[in-house]
């Protein structure tokens, strides 16, 4: 059923082609409506677990673009640590599970016109500069690849972020600490 | 006895231990960690712990010491029968009078001894870890070792059953590590690792009880002065290494900057950046200022740390990377440089801010930082063996000051203070008594003491003496250098006259300290004795300039590298004169303080006054005198100078325009041109056309008025309405962008 | 593949972190917000990286996670701190810096 459609859509046979095509537009729409629903249910706790679905989605798309490396890192540092932490800090911070929003319509107003605005611009940007450019995905960035590249030629911004995470830590832990 | 055996078994190649001297500071490591995960449970709270490490390396240490005198002596029986060929090849023309100075000693290359393994490999550079022994190394291994292992003897007894005892050796351990792991540093990248390493430690130390506000702020002052060297010391490492072609070895910039492969320019300039790490790490005018307040760490740590090892750690960079100096400065056939103005200025300026102090450990701290004064200056000289040389007998007398000034203070229930708590202890406490007076007698230069002789060196480097004959002519350095004796020699009879005689001014009942205090005393006192005859000058005794014999010259023999590293230095020649009329000057200087306090002495008897309610003779009639006194009681004002003028004036106009901009910029102004416009339109109103002006002024000041008003509320303090300008803006201009680029 | 239907994609999701981050009033929702941005930025960095055949967008990729993570770190210690001091992590309470 699927590949008569598929065959009538990509009349080549290009199979691989139009899979991809379809695994995107897919994943880009749920990807599109749990972020919307990030940024607009009430609940907190709910809104963390569709951002568990726009990460997840995230790292589709890595995959889908041959970078198997760092979709692997996507699901494990913010799918399994990051969120875990916003499930904390949700707890932490005693915010009510339900309904918290409380409207404010101007304030809505304003934010999804800067939005709006800004997607725009970047659209057109995006859209003038790379009308049809496709992307050749055949070739996967191998995890050997990439591990040649960090410890060779980005060595030091490597070295530079691990002091960043370890500021971070020490900074996190200044901070948050009853004293 | 051991260490003997060992060394003649090996002595075949380069000798086993100097190849692999990096066991040295791993011992004091390990033993850091050890205290740290154990120290507490153990019997003793873990201070054996630091005891048995820095015993072992002090043993290493010596092994070290005794296979490179081997090493030397190898070199020089290989190098006999090629003598002419190995001289000629590796020495430049640019001896001048080397030759003459330096007799018939044969210069034959001592090559030091390398080992190294490769850290990391990026890109075709590769940073190598790895040791560099050669005498100036096996000299300061000795002299890290032999002091802090006298030093934690001491502490056992001083520091009992101090809250933090542990930690505090932890730390001593830590520092020991640190500081051997500079002297052996193989590149420059490591020799910074571990300046910072020293730095922590003194940090950690300086603050040993931060309970204490001023004991957190010197530490954190003595840290943070020091960062700002340190950026030199970074910038200069980052110059040298691009300089030699992507580089860290010490070696190798050695040798490129002597064969003049390095641009002269760059090496001005490095070497500029490095004297600014050694103006903070050696306590050198103007970044001196955190070395006094460093007192406020227990004393023994003020006496290994801050007097005898730590503190020379920029004096023996310059020595390690000398010819980055030598030829940056054109030391050779000069009369001035920067790093002689340094040392010379800061010998003098040290030594006279060692009158006003009160508290001994100060004077002390004074005291030290002329003496580096004295070793950096003769490094400016050129005098580099009469530098380390110093600081190796400066190490031992001072140290012995600094465990004596801790052991008074520890009978006088911890007061530093001269005037108001000591007095009269010589002969309550004899041993502590008689061994300040012999470490006093070296540091003043008292024939023939450790002083003596290396301060006498130093001022023959200086060439500014007739037929000495040094690497330049440099009459100022000769001259301070002469003054800086005779006050050193000075305050130094100050001290003793307030410290052991007189009446006992203090409270309590002092005592002499037990043996584990007395007897690090008395052994770094024979040290001071001895050690200045390591390196008795050619010519004395017996021998002739050309040909030393039995003790003389051993310490430059062994100690000063000779190879491509190093650059050819002329040695000055020793001179009668010079030492007769600087003992004369030196003894001067204490005679004439010794009359002064003898003065003040019976002058206290007579009026039946306590010695330190009486005015202080000079200052209380002559107004130059009395205002030079405010001045050093101010140590120059350095402090207002950092505190009140460069942070506030960097601080406060920052933070004074930030808020006149919110305040001013964004209300004010349009509310002040509103009330302004109100005003002189009252004033308008009387004198001019009522109907016409008095609206038009109207109008404006409400239309300012409201124009404020509009403007303020963008100032909600809404940090998401800020952020939507930004954003909003960011767009806009980005749009503005596009269409520009795109049509 | 379109190159450009990961950068639409891309900056549909930075646009909604984007709005997300101006109109949530809950501190923890903004900084979840803020992580949209970044995995947006992530996508363009990895579509870039696919389309130029090297492997460094993928580096910085990582990179930007590195330093996400941290940003989430340091962000709730100052949501906890925020919260321990007034009680509520509502942003449009917080206008000490009001003019």
């Amino acid at each position: 059923m699927l590949a008569t459609v598929l065959a009538q859509v990509n009349p080549n046979g290009d199979d691989l082609f139009v899979a991809q095509n379809i695994t995107f537009g897919v994943v880009a729409t749920v990807m599109l409506v749990s972020a919307w629903r990030v940024v607009t249910t009430k609940n907190v706790v709910h809104a963390a677990l569709y951002l568990v679905i726009v990460l997840a989605g995230v790292a589709a798309q890595f995959i889908l673009l041959g970078a198997e490396f760092i979709g692997v890192t996507q699901v494990l540092v913010y799918i399994g640590a990051v969120i875990v932490l916003f499930l904390f800090g949700v707890m932490l911070t005693r915010a009510k599970l339900g309904d918290d929003e409380t409207v404010v319509r101007e304030r809505r107003f304003m934010a999804a016109s800067v939005g709006v605005l800004l997607f725009g611009v970047m659209a057109w940007a995006v859209i003038d500069d790379y009308r049809d450019t496709h992307v050749d995905i055949s070739v996967p960035s191998t995890t050997a690849l990439v591990s040649d590249s960090i410890f060779s030629q980005y060595l030091i911004p490597f070295e530079v972020v691990s002091v960043l995470l370890l500021a971070a830590l020490i900074g996190a832990i200044v901070v948050a600490r009853k004293d | 006895m051991n260490a003997l055996l060992l060394a003649n078994e090996t002595a075949a190649s380069a000798g086993w231990m100097l190849r692999n001297a990096w066991i040295i500071p791993l011992i004091p490591a390990l033993s850091f960690v050890l205290i740290l995960l154990v120290g507490k449970r153990t019997p003793g709270k873990g201070h054996w712990i630091g005891l048995v490490a820095v015993s072992a390396s002090f043993v290493m240490a010596s092994v070290v010491g005794v296979q490179w005198i081997q090493h030397v002596n190898d070199a020089h029986r290989e190098g006999a029968g090629e003598h002419a060929l190995s001289a000629g090849g590796v020495l430049t023309a640019e001896g001048e009078g080397a030759v003459a100075a330096e007799g018939a000693e044969a210069r034959t290359p001592t090559a030091p001894v390398t080992n190294s393994v490769t850290w990391f490999e990026n890109e075709g550079t590769k940073v190598e870890v790895g040791t560099l022994v050669d005498g100036l190394s096996a000299m300061m291994l000795v002299v890290v070792t032999i002091i802090s292992l006298l030093v934690h003897v001491y502490s056992t007894d001083y520091v009992h059953g101090d809250r933090r005892y542990t930690h505090y050796f932890a730390f001593l351990s830590l520092f020991t590590a640190s500081m051997l792991t500079l002297v052996i540093a193989q590149n420059t990248l490591m020799l910074l690792c571990a300046w910072e390493l020293v730095g922590v430690c003194s940090f950690a130390l300086i603050g040993h009880w931060w309970e204490e506000k001023p004991n957190s702020d010197a530490a954190l002052k003595a840290f943070l002065t020091n960062r700002v060297g340190d950026m030199g010391l970074i910038i200069g490492v980052s110059i040298l290494y691009f300089a030699a072609g992507k580089s860290f070895d010490i070696v190798r910039i050695n040798e490129m900057a002597n064969s003049g492969e390095i641009r002269h320019l760059l090496l001005l300039v490095a070497a500029c950046c490095l004297t600014a790490a050694v103006m903070s790490k050696s306590g050198q005018f103007i970044l001196h200022t955190w070395l006094p307040d460093a007192m406020a760490g227990p004393t023994p740590v003020s006496a290994l740390i801050h007097a005898a090892t730590m503190v020379v750690a920029g004096v023996f960079m310059v020595a390690r990377l000398y010819s980055v100096f030598f030829h940056g400065f054109t030391i050779p056939g000069s009369s001035i440089n920067l790093l002689a103005i340094i040392g010379a200025v800061t010998l003098l300026g040290g030594a006279l801010l060692a009158f006003v102090q009160n508290d001994i450990k100060k004077v002390l701290a004074y005291s030290t930082i002329s003496q580096l004064g004295y070793m950096v200056m003769a490094l400016g000289v050129g005098a580099w063996t009469a530098a380390v040389f110093h600081l190796f007998t400066h190490a031992f007398f001072k140290a012995c000051l600094f465990l004596g000034a801790g052991s008074v203070s520890h009978a006088c229930h911890h007061s530093f203070d001269m005037k108001t708590g000591m007095g009269g202890l010589r002969k309550i406490m004899p041993k502590t008594f008689w061994t300040f007076v012999v470490a006093t007698a070296a540091l003043a230069g008292v024939f023939p003491l450790a002083g003596f002789w290396s301060k006498d060196e130093i001022l023959v480097g200086t060439g500014g003496w007739s037929n000495t004959h040094g690497n330049g002519t440099y009459y100022a350095m000769l001259i301070m250098g002469m003054v800086g004796a005779a006050l050193t020699a000075a305050y130094m009879t100050r001290v003793i006259y307030l410290t052991f005689f007189g009446e006992y001014r203090g409270h309590g009942h002092p005592h002499e300290s037990g043996p584990r205090i007395t007897v690090p005393l008395i052994i770094l006192a024979a040290f001071a004795v001895v050690a200045g005859w390591t390196n008795l000058p050619a010519g004395f005794l017996s021998g002739s300039e050309r040909t030393p014999k039995g003790w003389q010259l051993r310490f430059e023999h062994y100690v000063e590298p000779v190879g491509r590293y190093f650059p050819s230095i002329a040695h000055g020649a020793p001179s009668w004169t010079l030492a007769i009329v600087s003992s004369a000057i030196a003894l001067s200087g204490a005679g004439a303080a010794y009359a002064y306090y003898a003065k003040v002495a019976r002058r206290s008897r007579d009026e039946r006054r306590a010695l330190t309610e009486l005015p202080d003779g000079i200052t209380t009639w002559s107004r130059p005198a009395k205002s030079f006194h405010t001045l050093l009681v101010n140590k120059y004002y350095l402090d207002h100078l950092y505190n009140d003028v460069i942070v506030a004036g960097i601080k406060g106009p920052i933070a004074r325009a930030a808020y006149w901009f919110n305040q001013k910029a964004i209300d004010g102004t349009v509310n002040a041109v509103a009330k302004g416009s109100v005003i002189g339109g009252k004033l308008l109103y009387t004198y001019f056309d009522q109907l016409v002006v008095d609206g038009a002024v109207n109008a404006s000041g409400a239309f300012s008025n409201g124009a404020g008003e509009e403007l303020r509320s963008i100032q909600t303090g809404k940090v998401q309405q800020y952020a939507a300008l930004l954003f909003g803006g960011a767009t806009i201009i980005a749009g503005v962008f596009l269409i520009f680029l795109t049509t | 593949m379109l190159l450009n239907e990961f950068l639409l994609l891309a900056a549909a999701l930075f646009c909604i972190g984007v709005y997300g981050v101006l109109a949530r009033r809950n501190a923890v929702l903004v900084l979840m917000s803020v992580e949209l941005i970044l995995n947006a930025v992530n996508i363009n960095f990895v579509a870039f990286g696919a389309f130029n055949k090297t492997v460094a967008g993928e580096v910085f990729g990582l990179f930007v996670i590195t330093v996400a993570a941290a940003e989430v770190g340091v962000g709730l210690a100052m949501v906890l701190l925020l919260y321990r001091n007034r009680k509520s992590i509502d942003l449009t309470e917080v206008d000490l810096m009001k003019g």
